[in-house]
């Protein structure tokens, strides 16, 4: 499953590509794209998992970022 | 153009204010009183923190997560540094430039972002449906194929549809760039994101909102960055060592040369500190990392503008490197419509000849004959026309206005005995003879072409003028039709007679021995395999077909050749501009890094290094939205 999530106060570009990159890490996560311009993160991953996969992507970001947070 | 600040924003320019009014109250201040160094230290923090708590209190968090190479704990430590060697104003104001420099790029990037948002504003938001009678507003999803919309002046058409009533004039220009208004009528196609202009019509529609060309587009150039520029790459693969790198290169600035120098000296210790300071507030590639992608989106959102839609970054790049155009012919470079090209007379006026030709074919639907009956002004008198036998393979016999007429090809004049002769040009011919109380008369010839597009030869001229080495076409056609297009166009080379395998091989020899990238155009529709073989593969007349949305990687709105030179023109300028920024912004980190190892720049120019340069960065990149100056 491929979902498209909005990102409020991403206010760095450089913290969007480290988002991007923590998050690729997270097991299970097949895809990722954190876009500073389209402020939005795409995240793929097998539909069981998801949610959970999901859950940790936002507190990774919120690690990365603590401004920044997912719109779900 | 106007921009609303967001809450955030709005929040930290209070603040600032506050910082500045009260630096300034306090530098004037002390200007004036001695006070002993705590005080002053004291003093200075105060507008510090007004300014930069949220650095601190991100710095730590930070800290606390292991993230150390993080642009708001590497400015902390410079400025907490600052304190320490006993540059207070420094420090506070330091920091105050920081944060006006981070609410500006804040409020820049949002500004572009919001620009570029605009350039893709063709979606519509609802459809007007008729259903059990009454009039409806619906969500654009919710219609379904085959309902009725009626869409008003002044309206986006919805969904793409054929009119069902009504006329009107629709503007184009959202998707092809054409701002020529085209005039739509009953049983005409119009097509989602298109702007209804003078009446009110009625559309069934064709596709539902998710198959409609808009949402095609909308999804197209929304999801170009899928494939990333080399530059791109470079760049983020240079952001991951970059900061590490500076970060080591401060600790050891910072360190090293004291031990040397002077262990025991404070001020020694104080002056190579601060040097590393320097080095920490540019440590940040923010200008790169933002303003890269951010021209590619703006280049790709421009071009949109023009009709001209970039699968990719990764595509503006190829594309503004290309030095092979390989075009098919038909449909392409040609209207793939026949028409009369001249007419030849023989005894009579050519406004003669071609009002026989006309009565004759006139009741033919070959394309041939309908190119004839096009091609005559004024009416036709059908009530003239008498007995019409078409003879198979050769043309017609018709009885016009008591005298008969034959029409078409030599076997056919042959047929009936005229004097004919061949015509020096190439296309079609149809000769034209008349028999009148048993004497034959050869009364001339039509000849007939696939016409070429008006814009053809200006695509050539402005493909050359751009430095594009090859122009190659490739057709099926025969060998003399080709060559009297190659050479009315001015084309460096043609092949002729080719099947479709044979194009792609044609392809693969051409991408084999040439330097530079290679594009190949065609309509999209039976050039697949040759768009995905081309280095870039570019879809023509792409209105309302899907297949050349799917297998192109840079698609034209409409059918003009011309557009090919403009995406090469803004694939050059977008990468124009993005080199420009890497190298300044570069430039400019290491000049400030080199100075700053010197003892020359202070920390004013750190963070001009850091904002001010990624908001000229940033301001640069937004030329990329900027259409081609015509």
């Amino acid at each position: 499953m491929k979902k498209t999530f909005e990102l409020e106060d991403l206010d760095c570009a450089n913290c969007a590509m480290k988002m991007q990159e923590a998050v690729l890490k997270i097991p299970g996560v097949k895809g990722c794209e954190v876009s500073f311009i389209k402020q939005k993160m795409t995240l793929e991953a097998d539909d069981a998992d998801f949610d959970k996969i999901l859950k940790q992507a936002v507190k990774t970001i919120a690690k990365v970022e603590p401004d920044c947070t997912v719109l779900l | 153009m106007k921009y609303k600040l967001t809450k955030k924003q709005k929040k930290m320019l209070t603040r600032i204010i506050i910082a500045v009014v009260l630096l300034a109250v306090i530098a004037v201040t002390l200007h004036f009183v001695e006070v002993p160094w705590w005080a002053e230290l004291i003093l200075y923090a105060v507008p510090y923190a007004i300014a930069g708590y949220d650095v601190l209190k991100t710095a730590f968090i930070n800290l606390i997560h292991g993230q150390i190479f993080d642009e708001k704990f590497l400015m902390t430590v410079a400025t907490v540094g600052a304190f320490v060697t006993g540059e207070y104003p420094e420090a506070s104001f330091v920091m105050l430039f920081y944060q006006v420099g981070e609410l500006f790029q804040s409020i820049a990037v949002g500004r572009s972002r919001k620009s570029i948002a605009k350039l893709m504003d063709i979606r519509p938001d609802s459809a007007t449906v008729i259903r059990e009678d009454r009039e409806i507003e619906v969500s654009p999803d919710e219609v379904e194929v085959g309902e009725i919309i009626i869409v008003k002046p002044g309206e986006k058409i919805p969904l793409d549809g054929v009119i069902v009533e009504g006329a009107s004039t629709v503007n184009q220009a959202a998707l092809t760039g054409e701002s020529a208004p085209v005039d739509k009528g009953y049983s005409d196609n119009v097509i989602s994101g298109t702007l209804n202009l003078t009446g009110v019509i009625k559309i069934r529609t064709t596709s539902t909102f998710g198959q409609s060309t808009v949402s095609k587009i909308l999804e197209l150039v929304e999801n170009a960055s899928d494939k990333k520029a080399k530059v791109e790459n470079f760049i983020t693969k240079f952001a991951r060592y970059y900061t590490p790198a500076v970060v080591i290169a401060a600790l050891v600035l910072g360190i090293i040369p004291p031990l040397f120098l002077g262990i025991g000296s404070w001020e020694i210790w104080k002056e190579w500190l601060t040097r590393a300071c320097v080095f920490l507030v540019v440590s940040c590639p923010c200008a790169l990392v933002v303003s890269v992608p951010l021209s590619f989106f703006g280049g790709i959102g421009g071009a949109s503008k023009d009709g001209i839609l970039i699968k990719g970054a990764g595509y503006m790049e190829v594309l503004s490197k290309i030095d092979t155009v390989v075009f098919d012919k038909t449909g392409t470079l040609t209207k793939g419509v026949f028409e009369v090209d001249d007419v030849h007379p023989n005894l009579i006026s050519v406004a003669e000849l071609k009002d026989i030709a006309a009565c004759c074919e006139s009741f033919s639907s070959h394309p041939v004959a309908q190119s004839i009956v096009r091609a005559h002004e004024g009416h036709i008198d059908k009530s003239l026309i008498g007995e019409v036998n078409e003879i198979a393979g050769k043309g017609v016999k018709a009885v016009v206005d008591g005298k008969t007429y034959y029409c078409g090809n030599g076997q056919l004049m042959d047929m009936c005995g005229a004097k004919w002769h061949d015509c020096h040009l190439t296309g079609t011919i149809i000769h034209v003879a008349r028999e009148d109380a048993g004497v034959v008369d050869y009364l001339g010839h039509i000849i007939i072409n696939d016409q070429i597009k008006e814009d053809s030869e200006e695509a050539m001229r402005s493909l050359k003028n751009a430095g594009v080495k090859r122009l190659v076409m490739l057709t099926g056609d025969k060998k003399s039709v080709a060559e009297n297009v190659a050479n009315k166009l001015g084309l460096t080379g043609f092949f002729a007679e080719l099947l479709p395998a044979g194009k792609v091989s044609k392809v693969e020899e051409m991408l084999a021995d040439g330097k530079g990238r290679l594009a190949f155009v065609g309509d999209g529709i039976n050039d697949a395999p040759v768009l995905m073989r081309a280095d870039c593969g570019i879809a023509m007349g792409a209105m309302g077909s899907d297949a050349a949305i799917e297998s192109a990687d840079v698609v034209l709105m409409d059918d003009k050749p011309s557009k090919i030179a403009d995406a090469i023109k803004i694939a050059r300028k977008t990468m124009r501009i993005v080199w420009e920024n890497i190298i300044f912004a570069l430039g400019v980190k290491a000049v400030i890094l080199i100075l700053g190892a010197l003892g020359i720049a202070n920390m004013w120019f750190a963070v001009f290094g850091d904002v001010g340069v990624l908001i000229i960065a940033v301001l640069n990149a937004m030329r990329c939205m900027r259409r081609l100056n015509k």
